[in-house]
């Protein structure tokens, strides 16, 4: 029963992104990738476009930029008015949106199988003929910051995660803020949104996903026509963003904040991610982060820490290895009323020490291996969901073949893979420990 | 053996530019439980959502919060299971029960795989049937709720809907958060817990939906082995709330930087002829598909929101018209005025063709996307059943938009838009905005 800890459930949730389907897989002769997937049981269909450009690939002094242009992109082309791309969507009985993280920027589109058609030419128009006004780009300015304001600075715990991820990235652009720190996003500009777009928006810089009642020879035929004759952009490279260096000294943070009334304690440790044809060590960490906090019942730290002694109202485990460079692994612990932080911190460390000394439980690890091999077939239904899997993977670094073979790699992860990868893992040298506190705490940092 | 269950297929033929191909058909277990089915046999699964009528709107008083604390127990440990026994079942057997708290309503949502559907079922009827509500796990899931009543009381839009539902609906249930308050939770005991089940599971108020590979003849059996050992009847469901909120804006003052707002006033009920005249002039005015009249004034024109929108909110014992923004706390005195400005010239002006138009197009287009999965159809056919509609209503109901003319949203709209009636419940410190109590 964890659904009273709401914004602790959905930020650290340990979803199994298990996936293995058949899918089709082409590219153009301008480098475009395409992915489709093939579901006929309703006439509806999902187009997506992934760009291999996010948060991390911005220029320095110009955080924000790569969500602001995502906005942009709705404001319209030589052919389309702003707002008539989603105007033309809706007219359609469609439905439209977009979203940017780290390593990506996505647009997509649901609407019936037979408007495919019209929902390629249309973004494909917009993936080189954006045309923007001042005012439209001063009025959308005003807009992210009051998104700022609603998912940020109104929001303590989204200020938390903030400072720690600052602290947690000492040189890589994983510690800026996706959507911005406010006193950049207030100086940026048409030019820099348009650079950005120059930059980086191309069909070789871009993964097409089509999900639902089509044929892969119908995508391919219409992305040829779209998307075909769009020429790549030749300055498109490798993205290289600036590595950590070794991190060799612990951090801790204490973010006091008034509206704070449910203190907790986070901390998370640099981890490695999942890379093409090597994902094992990834896998072990999933399955590791499972094993701590992936039930609210039977995992180890609940177990621990809200059944035999009765310290927390909630802790768990989170790891999410489909990231293009290095990602974290955390674990958080919300004290019972009465627990100090220091305490709950100590009762954490406790539980996760005495979990490298017993071991895995084996019937845990075959529950959970089970629920892998159920999720092949629970996945079938949400065609949209594995669309998303696959555009996550596929700008991430990782391949169509890496996805397929990720839920027979952790099914063939061993008990003592995992405890090597968490010992390996749990290193106080390259972690970030977190406090969030309300007003008037009288406890202090150890 | 099984002799009442029958079926009744329902064609779906809509001129739509894509068909919810969704063939429903009734299943009455020998019990006597009735459900609707969708047979979809091509995934080794099926979804079954099942709903009491009542939730929390059947809390006593003093106990504010047992419905709630009792659904969160439900998995907490049953029969001969503890919270922990329980859970490793589930999980071996790969099925997942979520159980949900709402006004009107409490549900369960599970979804379980063909090759050992019987003992997840089974596994699920000791949940719902035998469940233990041990001491220890009362506790432990009552600081759970705990925890989030305090964490609800900094929160600015919780304490915005918390206002509102207070002045708007006082002593009733609707006036309080279903999830009770720090007071009447602390007091809740074991068999405040008992006796909250008694009155929230039974099977007179019972709707089931199923959706996936399962048969009318499996259906018919599980309902009986699932729900037949339910008592008969449960509590009787409050009466109506009076809605007692006039025009106006309260500030609550909070210090955070931006400010949340929530407006609204009396709305229309589900079954009114007029239901679907004002549920396109929401679509219009704030609906979340097209581009509406609030997000072109409030954001696209002025920016001074992330988003806005409104929504008919036709509860069992009450209804409304409802709508959410946030604006920086400078702002949010504009962001009121473009609203009032708004929502006064559709009462004055209506609806243009045009507009209507767009939005039957958007509509009924977008109608078929919502049949994405079986555990969403089975949630829309329980709606379909709570709402009363017919079982044929899927492949009606775009005509039932089509039909809807200009003289229609100009009757309804003196209805659902007065201005003079319209309260903003606003928390945060909005500068320049005047509280009117």
């Amino acid at each position: 029963m964890t659904r009273y800890i709401a914004v602790i459930a959905l930020t650290f949730m340990a979803a199994l992104p298990l996936r293995a389907a058949e899918v089709a897989t082409f590219t153009l002769d301008n480098g475009m990738d395409v992915v489709v997937l093939e579901d006929h049981r309703a006439p509806v269909v999902v187009h997506m476009v992934w760009y291999r450009v996010g948060a991390a690939d911005e220029p320095p002094g110009k955080s924000g930029i790569s969500h602001f242009l995502e906005h942009l992109m709705f404001k319209g082309t030589e052919a389309l008015g702003p707002g008539e791309f989603s105007d033309v969507v809706a007219a359609n009985g469609g439905t439209d949106n977009a979203f940017t993280s780290f390593d990506y920027t996505a647009y997509f589109q649901r609407v019936a199988a037979d408007r495919l058609d019209l929902m390629m030419e249309m973004e494909a128009d917009r993936m080189v003929n954006l045309r923007l006004t001042e005012e439209d780009v001063l009025t959308e300015r005003d807009v992210i910051l009051e998104e700022r304001n609603q998912r940020t600075e109104n929001e303590p715990g989204a200020l938390f995660g903030e400072m720690r991820n600052a602290a947690q990235y000492k040189n890589h652009p994983y510690g800026i803020p996706i959507i911005g720190w406010r006193h950049e996003m207030e100086q940026l500009s048409q030019d820099d949104a348009e650079a950005f777009y120059a930059d980086h928006y191309a069909p070789n810089n871009a993964i097409l996903i089509v999900a639902g009642d089509v044929e892969p020879d119908e995508v391919r035929a219409l992305a040829e026509r779209y998307y075909g004759v769009i020429p790549a952009n030749p300055d498109i490279e490798p993205r290289m963003r600036p590595q950590e260096p070794p991190q060799l000294a612990e951090r801790r943070i204490t973010y006091e904040d008034p509206r704070v009334a449910q203190p907790y304690v986070v901390r998370t440790y640099l981890a490695p991610e999942r890379d093409p044809g090597d994902q094992r060590e990834a896998a072990a960490l999933q399955l590791l982060a499972e094993i701590l906090g992936g039930s609210g019942q039977t995992s180890v730290l609940p177990r621990k820490l809200q059944f035999e002694t009765q310290s927390a109202v909630y802790a768990s485990a989170f790891y999410s290895g489909t990231s293009l460079d290095d990602t974290t692994f955390g674990v958080v612990i919300v004290p019972s009323q009465g627990v100090e932080l220091a305490a709950a911190e100590a009762a954490l460390d406790q539980a996760v020490a005495e979990f490298l000394e017993e071991g895995v439980d084996a019937q845990q690890l075959e529950r959970i291996k089970t629920q892998i091999r159920a999720s092949l077939i629970y996945e079938q239904d949400n065609i949209q969901s594995l669309a998303r899997t696959y555009g996550m993977a596929l700008t991430s670094g990782l391949t169509v073949e890496d996805v397929q073979a990720w839920p027979d790699i952790l099914k063939s992860i061993t008990e003592e893979e995992i405890l090597a990868a968490a010992r390996r893992v749990f290193d106080r040298k390259t972690a970030v420990t977190g406090w969030l506190t309300g007003p008037g705490t009288e406890e202090v940092m150890q | 053996m099984i002799r009442a269950v029958f079926a009744a297929f329902v064609a779906v033929a809509a001129a739509l530019p894509a068909k919810a191909a969704v063939d429903i058909q009734e299943v009455t277990s020998p019990g006597g439980i009735t459900a609707w089915l969708v047979e979809e046999p091509s995934i080794p699964f099926a979804a079954i959502e099942i709903r009491f009528q009542g939730g929390a709107s059947l809390d006593v008083p003093d106990e504010r919060g047992a419905v709630n604390l009792m659904m969160a127990l439900l998995e907490e440990g049953a029969a001969d299971l503890d919270a922990q026994d329980f859970a490793a079942a589930r999980e071996r057997l790969a099925a997942s029960y979520d159980f949900e708290t709402y006004d009107d309503s409490v549900s369960v949502s599970a979804r379980f795989l063909t090759e050992n559907r019987a003992e997840a079922v089974e596994l699920l009827r000791k949940a719902l049937v035998e469940p233990r509500f041990d001491q220890d796990a009362v506790e432990r899931v009552r600081a759970q709720v705990l925890s989030g009543l305090r964490s609800d009381a900094t929160d600015p839009n919780t304490i915005a809907s918390r206002t509102f539902d207070a002045m708007a609906f006082g002593d009733h249930p609707y006036g309080s958060s279903r999830d009770g308050t720090i007071e009447t939770v602390t007091a809740l005991t074991r068999d405040d817990i008992v006796e909250a089940h008694g009155r929230a599971i039974a099977r007179d108020r019972i709707y089931v939906g199923a959706v996936g590979d399962i048969t009318p003849e499996d259906l018919g059996t599980l309902l009986d082995d699932l729900l037949g050992g339910l008592p008969a009847e449960g509590a009787p469901l409050p009466p109506e709330a009076d809605y007692q909120l006039e025009g106006g804006v309260t500030v609550v003052p909070f210090d955070t930087p931006q400010s949340v707002a929530l407006f609204g006033h009396e709305g229309i009920p589900r079954d009114d002829p007029d239901f679907f005249a004002a549920y396109i002039a929401n679509e219009i005015f704030g609906g979340s598909g097209l581009q509406s009249r609030l997000m072109e004034e409030v954001r696209e024109k002025r920016g001074l929101t992330y988003g806005i929108g409104t929504y008919l909110v036709p509860m069992d014992l009450a209804e409304l018209v409802m709508g959410q923004v946030a604006s920086a706390n400078d702002r949010m005195s504009a962001t009121i005025d473009v609203v009032t400005a708004e929502w006064r010239r559709i009462a004055e002006e209506g609806v243009t063709q045009e507009e209507l138009d767009e939005a039957k197009t958007y509509l009924t287009g977008a109608y078929p996307l919502r049949f994405d999965g079986n555990g969403p159809i089975a949630r829309i056919l329980v709606g379909m059943q709570m709402d009363g509609l017919p079982i044929d209503y899927i492949a009606t109901r775009n005509d039932k938009v089509m039909a809807v003319t200009l003289g229609d949203i100009a009757r309804v709209i003196e209805r659902i838009y007065r201005p003079e009636d319209l309260h903003f419940v606003v928390v945060g410190q909005p500068a320049g905005v005047e509280a009117t109590n």
